[in-house]
């Protein structure tokens, strides 16, 4: 599953330095177009800063970001972001949050922006919830809406902070297949940050594992379990080698 | 005085706990329903109704002092028959209005701005600080100097008593913003202008109104300051007029006056904040 597809993202000789700590230390990584690829690794090892620089949000201190060839210099709708907190407007229904991503769509009418806006929400299984206040909905219902207003206006690529991480364990499971099944049917490339490694090994097709002080990237494995994958994938022996050896990875310190 | 201190309020969602059948003591304080809340509410201003009345039936002070609540209602009923009483209500809430807006005015711009822009804020916010200690009293001689003794003396002596803490609250709530939100907007591609206006703003408003709300408490304060300095009518005027004649009914009936118009004010702030922010659990 390496390259056989277009670079999409790559992530060149990146460090990033906050004051005294290095939170990534010469990172490169590349994201295949239509590759979901999840990041790994103990809290504080720099995978929000890395998604920061991928997403233009931080500014890398050396090497640099590009997309499609492209060096990233700011943020842009080419890439979309699903943060830990859902961080949607709370003043906006679940349908006002979608549509107010859709205002920065050139020649949508209001009624195409609310179409639109529906269609994403229903696939995310939100149809129904169009109309409720974010207050209204449960932790996963809100996340379900952050990720239908970052795939509304189609990003080329889409980066995921720990989304499903204040979740409970059972709607957490849930949003994983979830997510997999949209990417299933919608391929497009996907930059996962997680501390969760049965999520990394369940939706991606690699994993990178990131090690601290200084981050770096410790492993990247291939995960070549078949699709379209289901919930009972993570029993079988497959799924249980990939989750130890990168636990070891995770673990191993200062190898 | 004039900001009612009805902080733990109950709204209409807490849980309705009366009549579980096996009644046990939970070791965590169970809230209070809103009628049970209502009803220790009036209970405890009727004892202290109560008390009143017990120390003016037993003699011990002298009715001069402190007249019957019986007294102070009849002063009142008098004052609102003559039309003095609705006079000065009406007097003084249009001054409350015109410097509370004044300074309300003035501060939302400001503070929108302080709390947004770092560069602004290192002008406004020391100034702001170092100007809000200073106390207010202290500026009644100067105002009288330079506006006079009318209205807009009172005005002023209201906003310099709001503007500044309003200023600095303002800005607080922008800055309160979490910059997730500030990092939504650049990922939607929106320009900072726009995040502001589109984000950030909307974002603090609720945090904003209730910073309204509680300078308008201190409004009706400074009002007060202001006319029983100099003023030739309204509320605090009325008050000095019956320290004159040693109207004690009327002074103290004035200042439960007061303080009724206090707690409306600030229960209609409560209202709209509830109207406009419906999308907020459990808003009180
Ligand atoms: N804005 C910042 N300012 C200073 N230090 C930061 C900042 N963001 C992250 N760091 C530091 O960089 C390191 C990596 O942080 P982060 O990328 O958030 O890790 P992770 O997401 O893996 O938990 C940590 O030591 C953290 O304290
Ligand atoms: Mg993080």
């Amino acid at each position: 599953m390496t390259l056989l597809t277009a670079r999409k993202v790559e992530v060149a000789n990146v460090t990033k330095q906050f004051g005294e700590v290095t939170a990534l230390s010469d990172i490169s990584l590349t994201l295949g177009q239509n590759e979901f690829v999840s990041v790994v690794g103990a809290s504080g090892c720099g995978k929000s800063t890395l998604l920061s620089v991928i997403a233009g949000l931080e500014p890398p201190t050396a090497g640099s970001a590009s997309l499609g060839g492209h060096v990233l210099t700011g943020p842009g709708r080419d890439r979309g972001v699903v943060f830990q907190s859902a961080t949607l407007l709370p003043w906006l229904s679940a349908l006002g949050n979608v549509e107010f991503a859709l205002r920065g769509e050139e020649g949508l009418t209001k009624k195409q922006r609310i179409d639109r806006a529906r269609e994403v929400l229903a696939q995310v299984g939100l149809d129904g919830f169009e109309d409720k206040f974010p207050s209204q909905l449960s932790g996963g219902m809100q996340q379900r809406v952050a990720l239908a207003r970052s795939l509304s206006y189609g990003p080329e690529v889409l980066l995921m902070d720990e989304p499903f991480g204040a979740l409970d364990a059972l709607t957490r499971r849930t949003m994983q297949e979830l997510l997999t099944q949209v990417w299933e049917k919608h391929r497009m490339t996907v930059m996962l940050i997680t501390h969760d490694i049965e999520e990394a090994v369940f939706t991606s097709d690699r994993v990178i594992v990131m090690t601290p002080r200084p981050g770096r990237i410790r492993a990247e494995i291939p995960i070549e379990l078949d699709r379209p994958r289901h919930a009972d994938l993570i029993g079988t022996p497959a799924f249980h080698s990939y989750y130890t050896e990168i636990l070891a990875l995770i673990h191993e310190r200062g190898h | 005085m004039s900001t009612a201190p009805v902080q733990g309020a109950p709204t209409a969602d807490t849980p309705v706990t009366a009549g579980a059948p096996p009644r046990r003591r939970s070791v965590v304080a169970q809230p209070l329903t809103r009628a049970q809340y209502l009803t220790t509410a009036v209970l405890g201003f009727l004892g202290l109704l109560a008390i009143w009345t017990a120390i003016t039936l037993s003699g011990l002070v002298n009715p001069l002092f402190l007249p019957s609540p019986l007294a102070v209602a009849s002063a009142l009923a008098e004052q609102a028959a003559n039309g003095q009483l609705l006079e000065d209500v009406t007097v003084s809430t249009y001054r409350v209005m015109c410097g509370y807006l004044l300074a309300t005015v003035m501060a939302l711009p400001i503070g929108l701005l302080a709390g947004s822009f770092a560069r602004v804020e290192a002008v406004v916010e020391p100034i702001m600080d170092f100007i809000r200690y200073m106390p207010v009293v202290a500026f009644v001689p100067l105002t009288i100097l330079w506006v006079g003794t009318d209205d807009a003396q009172k005005f002023l002596i209201i906003w310099l008593g709001t503007f500044f803490q309003q200023v600095l609250m303002v800005s607080d709530a922008v800055r309160q913003v979490p910059s997730s939100f500030r990092n939504l907007g650049a990922t939607l591609g929106l320009s900072r202008l726009q995040i502001l206006i589109r984000i950030v703003f909307p974002s603090s408003l609720p945090r904003v109104w209730d910073a309204l709300r509680i300078s308008l408490g201190w409004a009706w304060t400074w009002l007060v300051v202001a006319e029983l300095v100099a003023a030739t009518s309204g509320m605090g005027y009325r008050i000095t007029q019956a320290q004159r004649f040693l109207a004690t009914d009327v002074i103290i009936g004035y200042v439960l006056v007061l303080g009724v118009l206090g707690l409306v004010f600030d229960q209609l702030m409560r209202a709209g904040g509830r109207s406009l922010f419906r999308y907020q659990k459990g808003r009180s």
